[in-house]
């Protein structure tokens, strides 16, 4: 283990979580508005959004998976230290991280039980940026509309097709996050 | 070392936190389903708000301004036991104005004013399940949510109807959420159900039930009723004997042996807030 692997966790642990996950409350009640967060310097490719979530949520319970380029020695030891989540393949993870195009298909993840929706997975996907432009969001959480950039459209659609099951998405790209839960009705901008 | 210092922030350890935080998430991706959560035992009983003070010590942050009420008001017992408790635990600042909290933990009441975004009401809910006293069983009452099998429901306000003309329910009036899963708004009188669709996000915490639900903002929350016999949000119908108040929630109150009574707003802020702006009712002079 590297000592890298030993540092990049919270400051000050009780207050930087509630702040973070007062973000992600925010973002997942809001579904597409971008919030800042940040708390986590986690080693590359892992944003400080995507380790700041982790850091918020993971732990010993929740399996979580590394897809594609994010399952490095480096990743993987950072976690088991900061989380002590177990790292799993995909149809156990609680959480993923990864790149869009890593996830898929969206299929391999657990989507919860029609008595247990809630036990599903979350996906955290990695994105280049997030803007509020694109893909036009309605449901709960969205007065009128709301526009993010969506890596695809049908996907989503197929997701928010399964509810009350369905998989939960937190997108991340630098210090920024948004969410997308399955009861959002996504059409293409 | 101060007294604050003392505690981890917000008084429960991080694991718990965690485990709340994430319930809260998935609560908030179903709206209306109540999600499974190992609650914790708190410094106070069952029934003293043990599911609203969890959900609020996993939400607050340190910046936060909490206001707690109880059946509308911040003086009683339980609002300032819990209002103490957080100052002590979390350090955080209190209020009693709705419109300054960013945090609102309430028993029984939505409060008048209309809450806004970057606000949070938690609910303490005794049992969160509506179909409970129709159904004893959690194994059935399961079944018929992921059924989607309400039909039960329907035939209890039937039943109302049937006995007494209209009905009967006045409060913890079951609602429909997004289309999908009926809710208990937890026993909040129904002049408040229209409420619930509101700006701020709504969590739902029930500590001896271990169950954990959300609204997130603007969610279509319908109150279940008949084409011929809508739902009616009803009140005393009495202005506020202080504020003046006509369309706020009242208490009856008796204040002799003879009979005598008045009525007031149940909500103590709103009321000292109208009285403060010069509104008078007919026994609130000096």
């Amino acid at each position: 283990m590297q000592v890298q692997a030993l540092t990049g966790g919270f400051d000050d642990a009780p207050r930087a979580a509630a702040i973070a996950f007062r973000a992600m409350l925010e973002a997942m009640a809001r579904p597409g508005r971008i919030f800042d967060i940040a708390g986590a310097a986690p080693p590359a490719p892992l944003s400080v959004a995507a380790g700041t979530a982790l850091l918020v949520l993971a732990d010993g319970t929740t399996p979580v998976h590394l897809a594609g380029g994010h399952d490095t020695a480096d990743l993987r030891d950072w976690i088991t230290f900061h989380t002590g989540a177990p790292l799993c393949g995909r149809a156990e993870a609680s959480f993923a991280v990864g790149g869009w195009q890593a996830l898929l298909p969206l299929d391999d993840w657990r989507i919860g039980q029609p008595d247990y929706p809630d036990r599903s997975a979350t996906l955290i996907v990695e994105m280049a940026a997030l803007v509020p432009a694109g893909a036009r969001l309605t449901g709960p959480g969205i007065e009128t509309e709301h526009r993010l950039g969506l890596p695809e459209v049908a996907g989503f659609r197929a997701n928010a097709a399964l509810f009350p099951l369905g998989l939960d998405f937190l997108f991340t790209a630098g210090a920024r996050i948004a969410a997308l839960p399955r009861t959002t009705k996504v059409e293409a901008g | 070392m101060t007294e604050t210092e003392q505690y981890n922030f917000a008084y429960l350890d991080e694991q718990t936190k965690r485990m709340i935080r994430r319930t809260l998430l998935k609560a908030l991706a179903i709206p209306g389903y109540q999600v499974p959560f190992a609650s914790r035992e708190m410094p106070m009983p069952y029934g003293w708000g043990t599911g609203g003070v969890q959900v609020t010590a996993a939400v607050l942050t340190p910046a936060d301004s909490l206001k707690v009420i109880d059946q509308g008001a911040d003086d009683t017992t339980n609002a300032v036991s819990i209002r103490k408790f957080f100052e002590k635990t979390a350090g955080v600042a209190t209020t009693t104005r709705t419109g300054e909290a960013s945090v609102i933990q309430t028993r029984h009441r939505i409060p008048e004013a209309p809450l806004g975004e970057g606000q949070i009401l938690v609910y303490q809910v005794p049992i969160p399940e509506p179909l409970r006293f129709l159904e004893p069983r959690e194994t059935e009452t399961r079944k018929m949510h992921a059924l989607e099998e309400y039909g039960l429901m329907h035939v209890k306000l039937y039943e109302d109807i049937a006995r007494h003309g209209e009905i009967a329910t006045a409060y913890a009036y079951p609602v429909r959420v997004e289309g999908r899963y009926v809710m208990d708004p937890s026993p909040i009188p129904k002049f408040d159900n229209p409420k619930m669709e509101m700006a701020a996000i709504q969590l739902f915490g029930a500590g001896r039930e271990q169950r954990i639900y959300a609204l997130p903002p603007y969610s279509r929350v319908v109150s279940l009723d008949f084409e011929d016999h809508p739902f009616e949000a009803t009140k005393a119908d009495h202005p506020c004997a202080l504020c003046g108040a006509e369309g706020s929630y009242l208490d009856e109150v008796i204040v002799d042996d003879a009979g005598g009574r008045m009525f007031v707003c149940s909500d103590t802020d709103f009321c000292a807030g109208r009285r403060a702006a010069g509104h008078v009712g007919k026994e609130g002079g000096a």
